[in-house]
């Protein structure tokens, strides 16, 4: 579409099969920042990353649905990940990018602030999410975190992220976190 | 997928659709008469499931198809006469059939007995058939000689010869070998000298299918030659050692030119000699030198004789055989008919079977193309003409083939609605058969074509409608006749093209619509309030109301808890409208009006705020700008318009939606009056109509999920994505009350259509 430029364009998965050899113990993650924060995907759920193009709401869901843009025919949902994390929708720009993940059947864009990196990191690497109050942060979409460069990387499960296609079971929890970040 | 089983499921969906061709031609069977090309493909359509049944070791199947198949050449040979109980028969045959195959498909095995009682009713024609007079008692190798073509048989080509040596060993003594050497009169006695070459079975071609249509031009007799045939141990079983002579007793009706059509495919491949000649006391076959001893051949059938082999006892050093069948002179032009479109294959069909997916996917492809010409078509459009002149002329160009593409492209998906009404004239039977009543349906425009889909989803409401007309519509023969009408009651099913719609209609002669009675129940159910005064019109509308059902008449047709309420709902699911036009005492007549696919979608594009929707063209009754005095508020609450003497709830699809910055003020924007499936009015306020567009339909769900109000997605000429929006559910949401913008959306509202219209929706997108 006229105002969207795929900037890097993570084509053909089969080449990035988990890196670190014959253990394999290695996964490639993208990284991307949303504010301050850094979240990481793994590389494998990513089928392209694009530019913001002016997405079409959709009537009555909550605030980190921002709506449905057209991906060459097909109509995927895009959720806005700062509104998911309760930082409030984000005011787009030009220079935002939008994540477009597999997540089992379903094709579907998270907005990001900006794409950060690429990084291959090893299980033994990654540290598990500290205790939290349940309450506070729903953890199930936390697969754990990464020291890189003394920047924290919170490794996210796409799978759990967006248990919301029936949005509504989301909507709760977050609205409690929006209120008490 | 492995490749056996990949042709297995090639095997199973042809033999589906043979099924289908066998049921229709059985249904066209009608007594006393016969129709060959009827006859025939039945004939094949049994034949080739047995054939390909063979090749899967579906042994049971193969047998029972044999048994069917004997009866139908039996029927194609005349020699069992068409009866309302052969039909229902072979009908019963074809079930039995598609019951063996759906066990083949899934690998069980039939229950034992399946299909003893078939077998012996088919047996029973049979017997007739064979027990005539004077004739010894039917052996089961008169089958395998009535079948010549039964390459799957054990004995192929070999079978004529080999059942002949077996008749020949049974039927040992003069007395099968009349010696008939006069040949009668206005006959011509022709000898056909038939020397294959041993590879003619490599091109493909089978010899028994030019000896049976030699056959079928006069009373034949046919000589197999065995003298080539090579010990077993040397045989090839690819080549062919047979040489038949041939001695033809034909009327005048056949001349060479006829004889030498039944060998126009083969004649480079082998050496045919055709001699006519007076009738000799005896016939010594020219047979070419070197080719060994001639067969020696003194006998020619009587006139008249029929069916039962008769062979010479063969002489001992020259293995010849006999078989006879003999064909009266007056059923010689059906032979040449079933010699030339019979028995072959039938017309080469030109087609390939694709997997619907792949389809499906160029379907959406050529969608995006649209989509995209569309959005170049927008940004050139303000292009100074002088300047871009080529480039403009180019687009101009693109655009109408990009129309032409997506027409070839849906059009692909499309197929007649014959599928559908082929199957009508089984439930006819049925339903008459049920009701007692005498029925003749009517069929007409089986060839329109409409997208799959649409053709698929068509089964249901036509059953109802068409199990409606007979069991409401039609009256019994006694009261027909009483009342002046034939005794049968006519259905007439059709369908048509009208201004890219398919228009499907079930009329019938019946006794029309009671309307007294329809009101009366209508009242006493509570779905029309008592005194109000409806037109005819509306009172004939009422029986599509859920919950409407004339309770005194279930039947085991009707009366099952499914109402014209559920055809209609069905209908319009499909996008369609249905209209029913009824005369007391004449009939009633349904008309359906369906797109012709479900890919794409005659819509409004409207706009609210920034936002732009698309609605079905199907639910706009209208768009009017109200003045301030057609509005009026209803207890503060609700805002009501007052449209054509008719007071119409508002629905304000920003405040619904939660839409910022649109016209709120109804006098500013316009109201798009709508109407839903059941008839109900709704004005949706809107800013602005923005135009009429096809739009190809897209699915939500497939990456996200169904939402209150909205229908499907669509893709705007600006690569926007639009919803459509669902009529229905928008007065579902206007009623309960709009979710709040940010809250949690009030989950499964009991829409008037419940779960199935996701599924429908799901199939619906492309």
């Amino acid at each position: 579409m006229s105002s969207s430029t795929a900037i890097a364009p993570v084509s053909s998965r089969t080449d990035l099969q988990p890196a670190g050899g014959a253990n394999g113990t290695e996964e490639q993650y993208v990284t991307f920042t949303v504010g301050s924060e850094e979240y990481g995907v793994n590389i494998l759920a990513v089928r392209e990353i694009r530019g913001w193009t002016p997405e079409s709401r959709l009537p009555n869901l909550p605030d980190y649905v921002r709506g449905v843009i057209n991906l060459r025919g097909i109509i995927i949902p895009i959720f806005d990940l700062r509104a998911r994390f309760g930082g409030g929708p984000t005011e787009v720009t030009k220079r935002h990018v939008v994540v477009v993940m597999q997540v089992g059947e379903r094709t579907r864009g998270i907005l990001v602030d900006a794409i950060s990196d690429i990084l291959a990191i090893g299980h033994d690497e990654i540290k598990p999410p500290p205790d939290v109050d349940s309450g506070l942060i729903d953890a199930e979409y936390l697969s754990g975190l990464y020291t890189a460069d003394n920047r924290m990387v919170t490794l996210l499960n796409v799978g759990k992220l967006f248990v919301g296609e029936h949005a509504e079971q989301d909507a709760a929890p977050l609205t409690a976190v929006r209120e008490t970040v | 997928m492995d490749d056996l089983s990949r042709f297995k499921q090639t095997y199973f969906d042809e033999s589906a659709e043979l099924l289908a061709v066998a049921e229709a031609g059985l249904l066209r069977l009608a007594p006393g008469e016969i129709d060959m090309d009827e006859v025939n493909a039945i004939f094949r359509a049994v034949h080739s499931i047995k054939g390909g049944g063979g090749a899967f070791g579906f042994a049971g199947l193969v047998a029972f198809a044999h048994e069917f198949e004997t009866v139908m050449d039996g029927v194609r040979n005349a020699e069992i006469p068409i009866t309302t109980g052969l039909v229902d028969t072979l009908i019963r045959a074809n079930d039995v059939l598609a019951r063996m195959l759906s066990h083949a498909a899934d690998g069980t095995e039939a229950p034992e007995g399946t299909t003893d009682d078939t077998v012996a009713a088919l047996r029973r024609f049979l017997g007739k058939a064979e027990a005539v007079p004077g004739q010894p008692e039917p052996a089961p190798e008169p089958a395998a000689t009535l079948h010549p073509d039964d390459e799957d048989d054990e004995a192929g080509i070999f079978g004529d010869a080999l059942a002949a040596i077996q008749a020949a060993r049974d039927d040992q003594g003069p007395s099968a070998t009349p010696a008939a050497d006069a040949v009668p009169d206005g006959k011509i006695r022709w000898t056909v000298v038939f020397r294959p070459k041993a590879e003619l079975l490599l091109s493909g071609n089978e010899p028994t299918y030019m000896l049976r249509a030699l056959r079928r031009l006069g009373e034949a007799e046919i000589v197999c030659h065995l003298d080539r045939l090579p010990s077993l141990r040397d045989l090839d079983a690819e080549l062919l050692h047979l040489s038949w002579t041939v001695t033809l007793l034909a009327g005048p009706e056949v001349d060479r030119a006829r004889i030498d059509d039944v060998f126009e495919f083969v004649a480079d491949d082998c050496d045919i000699r055709i001699s006519a000649e007076a009738p000799p006391p005896a016939v010594i076959p020219a047979i070419p030198p070197g080719a060994g001893p001639p067969a020696l051949q003194n006998a020619a059938p009587a006139p008249g004789a029929d069916l039962q082999d008769k062979a010479v006892p063969p002489p001992p050093a020259t293995p010849a055989a006999t078989t006879s069948g003999a064909a009266g002179p007056g059923k010689a032009a059906d032979g040449a008919r079933r010699g030339n479109g019979g028995d072959h294959a039938g017309p080469t069909s030109h087609t390939i079977r694709v997997d619907l997916d792949k389809i499906d996917r160029l379907v959406n492809m050529v969608g995006e193309m649209v989509i995209t010409q569309a959005m170049i078509a927008e940004h050139v459009r303000d292009l100074p003409p002088g300047q871009f002149q080529e480039l403009l002329e180019g687009l101009e160009s693109l655009a109408q083939h990009t129309r032409e593409l997506r027409e070839n492209v849906m059009s692909i998906r499309a197929q007649p609605v014959s599928s559908v009404f082929s199957r009508m004239p089984r439930l006819v039977r049925e339903c008459a058969a049920a009701t007692g009543k005498e029925v003749m349906l009517v069929t007409s425009g089986e060839t329109t074509e409409v997208d799959k889909t649409v053709v698929e989803n068509l089964v249901d409401p036509l059953t109802h409608m068409i199990r409606n007309s007979i069991d409401h519509g039609l009256e019994g023969p006694e009261e027909r006749e009483r009342t002046g009408k034939p005794r049968a009651g006519t259905v007439h099913l059709s369908a048509a093209h009208r201004s890219g719609r398919i228009v499907i209609e079930v009329t019938d002669d019946g006794r029309g619509i009671n309307r007294a009675k329809v009101l009366s129940k209508a009242i006493e159910k509570g779905l029309v309030q008592p005194g109000s005064s409806l037109s005819d019109e509306e009172i004939d509308n009422l029986i599509f109301l859920p919950g409407f059902s004339t309770a005194d008449q279930v039947s085991n047709l009707s009366g099952r808890g499914v109402g014209m309420d559920v055809v209609r709902r069905n209908i319009s699911s499909l996008g369609g409208r249905i209209g029913v036009y009824s005369a007391p005492g004449e009939g009633s007549r349904f008309v359906l009006s369906l797109p012709l696919t479900l890919a794409v979608l005659d819509g409004m594009v409207i706009s609210v705020g920034d936002e732009r929707f698309v609605l079905p063209l199907t639910n706009i009754v209208e768009s009017l700008r109200p003045k301030p005095a057609d509005l009026h508020g209803l207890v503060n609450k609700c805002d009501v318009m007052m449209a054509r003497g008719e007071y119409v709830r508002l629905v304000h699809l920003h405040r619904l939606f939660g839409i910022p910055k649109a016209i709120d003020d109804a006098t500013r924007g316009l109201v798009v009056l709508v109407e839903t499936e059941d008839g109900s009015r709704l004005g949706l306020v809107v800013d602005e109509v923005l135009g009429q567009q096809q739009v190809v339909i897209k699915s939500l769900e497939a990456n996200f999920r169904r939402l209150d109000g909205v229908a499907a997605a669509t893709i705007l000429g600006d690569g926007r994505v639009a919803l459509i929006l669902d009529v229905a559910g928008l007065r579902e949401m206007s009623r309960h009350g709009a979710a709040p913008a940010t809250g949690i959306p009030t989950t499964a509202i009991p829409l008037a259509a419940p779960a199935d219209r996701s599924d429908q929706r799901q199939r619906q997108t492309v």
